[in-house]
């Protein structure tokens, strides 16, 4: 028997007992920064493979969804920062062994493309808006200027939407101070979970059966390579070093069990599947309810990893003073 | 694997979310130092240590607190307390002016006086009590250097009973024991030379957990240095972690180890003949007496193996006479106490380590001359032979004997003084004394830093400033070499908080006694004494610290013939003053009382982190140890059920029940004990830290063992047991 | 580059703490916040026992996972050693480095909110100083010095002691060492 116990009452707050520096903040950024990646991926194969008329819906609208996505997201990224003024400094330097790094540098990369992917898409997909843009000095001149480039845009917007994406995975799987996050599946778990949530939202709005048929089918395969993902996931970490199936304990039995399978498993990923395979032969609500899913499932799947990936560690000392009395001392 | 529960996280999400999305922004705070920095000498008093120091500020405000380099308590380094001294002169919840005792509209509640106004209160109360009981009848519980002033306040008033709580409930079975055994006690600090021990045996001195400063450091010199340490202690204390032996002992049974150390020292004749010869009296008495208790024997009473006890008596003789049995320090074990000291007395003198390199070395401090003052009056009565008279051998108060002798209408003493004691905290069952005391009493006055639980029984509440605001006494201790050491102000106090001497001096003035405190200052004192032996104020405010040559040995000068302060002028192997008052002349064994089924002995001990209960709510160290927890061994754990982190209640056989204090389940305690850091379950809420927090032990204690030869408080014979609680502390 | 290390006599260390508020107070750490802690290893069953106290804080890695995983370069090498830093000016509160330090070794600097951590007292070290720590530890357990330098006290104690590190399985090489 071993006894590791901290003799000195530390309890540095967000890092002790475990780390909880991340939370919803980075658990929405990571979820809509996915689903952006996906967005951008859809909208750009659509205009690449030309399909204005059987993917509407993709090719004309879908491309603003981005840019309001991805803005959403780094609102919530910047209400994670602890020292909010400096948030500058993340384009001062590129620091080439920091995936953050990157990823800030790939969003000043993405954010023109896919604006300029947008704009491509307005006079067509949202008139009004093209119509007011008309009336800024430059506004019908970069309309005109991207729909002539449309196709390159695309072209440029797919390495960058699937860096996006996969880049918070990276992210995470970087950082091996974190046994749970230690694989390299959770790359392409990201951006294959982003393009998943990014796919329901035309089978949700689209207005063309085809269109929603499409992607619902689209879906269902995603579903299905996610599924494998995440079994090469946790294959992955069941064959890493001692810490790495210590981290693997957190959901095969241990405190994140019953979240990662009940509340992530079985409600984000396999009913999905089911009942996006049964929208497919026509229960068109079983699909609307597969896509509500598989939201649920992508942000699920992004807060689990965030979550447990904090709390798998190197370090484990038990506590033998109770951290709330320290509490006394502000207040 | 942090096992932190999925459900707890979604409520860290809620609060996160509701958290002010601050800015923040400010620059970095600038590295330390690099402002204006000043410093002042200072001597710390977190403890009764008293190690030189320095107290640094950075433009103005409280910086930090280091160990002088030249002091031989502390040789450079404070310890953990010490560094934390700032915390005690920052405490929010400080007294901060005098407070009267009245009668409220919601009953008695404490009204803020001007030091005027409560001096004329004190003075007027002690004039009512010379006329009605005798001048006297006052008493004065001390504990730190300011409470001379008030003795000397006292006496000139015509009372001279005195103590200290660290005489009845800590070392006065040792400074006893040895000093019948040797002529002289140990003192304080101890005399121990551990710094050229080869074999040093602790029995309970939990050292290193106890940071009685130069103790800890030549003890860990020591092992660095490969030192044999033998650990005797129910408990796998810090120093028995650094043990080549650890006796993990039945508690109480201390006695029948030494009885059998000394009996194979003697059938071995592995003691030291020379030395015995030389300087022992009563040796073969104690031959003959020792005789039953062999290892054998010693085994059944205290769990040892009989061939570890040989192995341990025989490595001791092997690094004699460079072998130290430790004296131990805090001594008020079980009733036995002042013949347990002399056990381990005798066992070093067998050993030859008395005087010797390696074992007990001379002191000396500086010859210091008293200021010139009045001489005060002979007091009315010899309260000693009225109220200590079943202790004849105890030339100084035993606190607990006084404190029963102010309980009742026909009771001795009428007044109290108490200074930098705890009495509630600090006497076994202490507050039910107070209690008492405080109806009988007509006048208690409690000079303190803190609104300690002492404080709740006043009658006049004097607050004094911390040791970072005032003058003192210089610090005179004996020593390796004589030391003197200045404590100055480094900050103005705050609040309305005084020194020590100019309370008594302005209590003196009130009753007319002026004239024995002839100085307007205590810096005129200071410079006085430091004149007569060739420094000055002005110097000592400089250096902090100044060493006077020595003019003794430090040890025994080998060969020559040695007068003892004991009546044979000997060594007393035998005591003949024990024998006259009709105790035991050679140390006998008593099996403890062993605890009912279900319960445990309560054993306690100390912490790093504190001092007693006086730096619980001192900032900087309850951040670094906000509640005590209590030690149970995993068998124990799994009889009532509780785990590491759960809240359990102790309560003793009387059905007393402590504050919910927290578990720890650990391999290092003996499965029929549990342990906790004394000093923790304050009640008073002023103490805003310390409030509610952890259990106290002395609250629990329902067995107090009186030792028949010094009168103090046995406090390791009470029992536990342990009822869990949803309660968190 | 220049190499420090801390060498921490754990035969010695009592686990009395005085490294903690020495650190505090010297580095006017505010209340709640640590930068070194003390941790009690106890194996073993009653009475085979073995205790083992460590003063722990950041390693001042050779590989600092930290320093990589900044995105600003707040987090940094002082002065080309291994004494790993963070200039607040520069840092985000990204948290990135908290999470790419395995031995949990950061914290969040209040109320300015920039990550903080132990500097291996480099304001002290440039003064020719021990780190506070060091110099406040009664046992004398704790040394500080020059891994490059041959004579130096860490270098003699590791060439003499039996000794470890903390998790070197991490791959970021730290710099505290604990003879044994
Ligand atoms: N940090 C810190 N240091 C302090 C103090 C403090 O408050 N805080 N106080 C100072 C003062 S005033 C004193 S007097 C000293 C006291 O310090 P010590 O003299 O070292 O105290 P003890 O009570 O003798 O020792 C406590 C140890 O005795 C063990 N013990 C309990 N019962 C028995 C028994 O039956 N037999 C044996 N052999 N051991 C037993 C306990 O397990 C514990 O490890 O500490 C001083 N140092
Ligand atoms: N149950 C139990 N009882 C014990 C012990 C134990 O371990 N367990 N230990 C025993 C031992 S060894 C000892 S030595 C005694 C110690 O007993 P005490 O000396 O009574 O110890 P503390 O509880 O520290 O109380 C000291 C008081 O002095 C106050 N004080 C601190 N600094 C100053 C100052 O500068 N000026 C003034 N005026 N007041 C100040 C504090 O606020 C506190 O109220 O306790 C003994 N009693
Ligand atoms: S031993 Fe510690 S608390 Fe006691 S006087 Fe020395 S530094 Fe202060
Ligand atoms: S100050 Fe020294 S002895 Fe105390 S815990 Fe720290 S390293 Fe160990
Ligand atoms: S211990 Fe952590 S913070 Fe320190 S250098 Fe290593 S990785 Fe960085
Ligand atoms: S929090 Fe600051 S120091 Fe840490 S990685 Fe982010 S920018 Fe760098
Ligand atoms: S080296 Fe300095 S900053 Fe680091 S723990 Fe020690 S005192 Fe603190
Ligand atoms: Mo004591």
């Amino acid at each position: 028997m071993i006894e590791e116990v901290l003799v000195t009452a530390r309890h540095n707050p967000k890092i002790d007992p475990s780390l909880g520096i991340w939370t919803w903040e980075i658990s929405v950024y990571l979820f809509l920064g996915g689903m952006t990646a996906g967005i951008m991926l859809f909208a750009a194969w659509a205009m690449l493979t030309r399909k204005q008329e059987v993917l509407a819906f993709a090719h004309d609208r879908f491309a603003l969804w981005a840019p309001i996505a991805l803005s959403l997201g780094m609102t919530t990224l910047f209400l994670d920062l602890e020292h909010k003024l400096y948030v500058w400094r993340f384009y001062t330097s590129f620091e080439p062994t920091s995936p953050m790094s990157w990823g800030a540098w790939i969003l000043v990369l993405v954010y023109p493309v896919m604006i300029l992917q947008t704009l491509s898409t307005l006079r067509r997909g949202y008139p009004t808006l093209a119509g007011w843009l008309e009336r800024i000095p430059v506004g019908g001149w970069v309309m005109d200027l991207s729909e002539n480039w449309r196709r390159t845009i695309a072209a440029l917007a797919i390495p960058l939407a699937v860096g996006l994406g996969i880049y918070t995975g990276v992210l995470l799987s970087a950082l091996s101070a974190r046994p749970f996050w230690s694989s390299g599946a959770l790359g392409p778990l990201f951006l294959v979970s982003g393009m998943s949530t990014a796919a329901v939202i035309p089978v949700m709005v689209s207005r063309l059966k085809g269109e929603r048929h499409f992607f619902e089918t689209t879906d269902v395969g995603l579903i299905f390579l996610e599924v494998v993902l995440v079994s090469i996931f946790l294959i992955s970490l069941a064959t890493g070093a001692a810490y790495h199936l210590e981290a693997l304990d957190l959901v095969m039995g241990g405190p994140f069990t019953e979240a990662f399978w009940l509340w992530f498993v079985v409600p984000g990923l396999l009913v999905p599947m089911v009942l996006a395979f049964l929208g497919l032969r026509g229960y068109r609500s079983f699909g609307l309810l597969a896509s509500v899913l598989v939201l649920y499932g992508g942000f699920m799947l992004r807060y689990l990893m965030v979550e447990i990936g904090q709390v798998s560690t190197w370090t484990d000392y038990a506590v033998q003073f109770d951290p709330q009395l320290l509490e006394r001392l502000t207040q | 694997m942090k096992r932190r529960e999925f459900l707890k996280i979604s409520g860290a999400l809620g609060a996160a979310g509701v958290m002010p999305g601050l800015l923040g922004g400010c620059t970095s705070q600038p590295l330390p130092g690099t402002g204006k920095v000043t410093t002042t000498p200072t001597v710390c008093n977190i403890c009764f240590w008293q190690c030189a120091g320095t107290m640094y500020q950075e433009d103005g405000k409280p910086w930090k607190v280091v160990g002088h380099p030249d002091d031989p308590h502390c040789r450079g380094r404070l310890c953990t307390r010490g560094t934390g001294g700032i915390g005690s002169y920052e405490d929010p919840d400080r007294l901060r002016q005098p407070l009267l005792r009245v009668e409220g509209a919601d009953g008695q509640e404490f009204k803020p006086v001007s030091w005027d106004e409560a001096f004329d209160f004190i003075a007027r109360r002690m004039e009512a009590i010379g006329e009605r009981h005798g001048r006297d009848r006052l008493a004065l519980f001390s504990h730190g250097g300011g409470g001379k002033f008030f003795r000397t306040m006292l006496q000139a008033f015509g009372s001279d009973a005195y103590a200290h709580p660290s005489f009845a409930q800590c070392r006065g079975p040792r400074e006893t024991g040895f000093g019948l055994t040797y002529g002289e006690g140990v003192g304080s600090p101890d005399r121990t030379d551990m710094s050229h021990s080869r074999c040093i045996v602790l029995i309970g001195s939990h050292i290193g957990e106890n940071l009685h400063n130069s103790q800890v450091q030549t003890l860990t010199e020591a092992i660095g240095r490969g030192v044999n340490l033998i650990t005797v202690d129910p408990r796998f204390s810090v120093p028995a972690s650094k043990s080549r032996h650890w006796l993990a002992i039945k508690p109480g049974t201390d006695m029948a180890l030494l009885l059998a150390w000394m009996n194979v020292l003697i059938n071995e004749e592995r003691y030291d003949k020379d030395y015995v010869a030389n300087h022992c009296s009563g040796f073969d008495e104690l031959a003959a007496h020792v005789q039953p208790f062999n290892p054998e024997w010693a085994y059944l009473e205290t769990g040892i193996e009989p061939q570890r006890i040989r192995e341990t008596a025989r490595a001791m003789a092997a690094a004699a006479p460079a072998t130290l049995i430790h004296p131990g320090r805090h001594t008020t074990w079980y009733g036995d106490d002042t013949q347990r000291s002399r056990a381990i007395a005798i066992l070093n003198a067998l050993l030859g380590s008395w005087g010797r390199p390696g074992g007990y070395y001379y002191q000396e401090k500086v010859k210091l001359p008293k200021f010139p003052a009045p001489k005060p009056p002979k007091p009315a009565s010899d309260w000693k032979a009225v109220v200590q008279k079943d202790f004849p051998l105890v030339s100084t108060g035993i606190s607990n004997v006084m404190v029963d002798a102010s309980i009742g209408d026909d009771a001795f003493f009428k007044g109290w003084f108490v200074y930098a004691t705890n009495l509630p905290m600090t006497l076994p069952a202490g507050h039910d004394k107070m209690e008492q005391a405080a109806q009988s009493l007509d006048l208690m006055v409690v000079v303190d830093t803190m609104p300690a639980e002492i404080t709740g029984y006043a009658d006049v509440v004097l607050p004094e400033c911390t040791y970072l605001e005032r003058y003192d006494q210089l610090r005179n201790k004996a020593e390796r070499t004589p030391t003197l050491a200045l404590r100055m102000p480094a900050f103005e106090p705050r609040y309305d908080s005084k020194p020590a001497w100019w309370m008594a001096k302005g209590i003196a003035g009130k009753l007319g006694l002026g004239e024995y405190f002839p100085y307007q200052d205590y810096k005129e004192v200071l410079d006085w004494q430091l004149k007569q032996v060739g420094s000055s104020l002005a110097e000592m405010e400089k250096v902090g610290v100044k060493a006077f040559p020595r003019k003794t040995p430090v040890y025994m000068e080998e060969g020559k013939p040695v007068q003892f302060n004991t009546p044979s002028g000997k060594i007393e192997l035998y005591s003949g003053l024990l024998e006259e008052v009709g105790q035991d002349p050679l140390p006998k064994y008593t099996p403890p009382d062993r605890p009912p089924e279900g319960y445990y002995h309560l054993n306690y001990g100390r912490s790093p982190a504190h001092t007693f209960g006086r730096t619980i709510n001192n900032p900087q160290l309850f951040e670094l140890m906000p509640e005590n927890a209590v030690w149970v061994h995993p068998a124990a754990a799994a009889v009532h059920g509780v785990a590491s982190g759960d809240y359990v209640h102790l309560e003793n056989p009387d059905g007393k029940r402590s504050q919910a204090i927290r578990v720890r389940v650990t391999q290092r305690i003996r499965p029929d004990s549990i342990f906790m850091v004394h000093g923790f379950g304050h009640t008073d809420p002023r103490q805003r830290l310390a409030y509610g927090v952890g259990a106290d032990d002395a609250a629990l204690m329902h067995n107090v063992k009186i030792d028949p030869v010094m009168g103090g408080t046995g406090l390791r014979a009470s029992f536990v047991t342990l009822k869990k609680t949803s309660e968190a502390s | 580059m220049t190499t420090y290390a801390m060498v921490i006599d754990t035969i010695t260390c009592i686990g009395c703490g005085d490294c903690v508020v020495a650190c505090k107070t010297e580095n006017k750490v505010p209340e709640g916040l640590n930068r070194d802690w003390v941790v009690e290893a106890t194996s073993g069953e009653y009475p085979n026992l073995h205790t083992e106290f460590r003063s722990e804080r950041c390693n001042h890695c050779s590989h600092a996972t930290c320093v990589y995983a900044c995105p600003t370069g707040a987090s940094h090498y002082w002065k080309d050693t291994n004494i790993v830093l963070v200039a607040a000016e520069k840092c985000t509160g990204c948290k990135a480095c908290i999470a790419a330090c395995p031995y949990d070794a950061r914290l969040i600097m209040r109320p300015e909110g920039y990550i903080d951590k132990c500097t291996f007292c480099h304001h002290r070290v440039d003064d020719g100083l021990d780190p506070a720590c060091v110099a406040s530890c009664p046992t004398h357990c704790m040394h500080f010095g020059m891994l490059d330098n041959p004579d130096s006290i860490v270098s003699r104690l590791l060439r003499e002691r039996r000794h470890k590190a903390l998790l070197p399985e991490t791959g970021n090489e730290p710099n505290v060492y604990y003879l044994l």
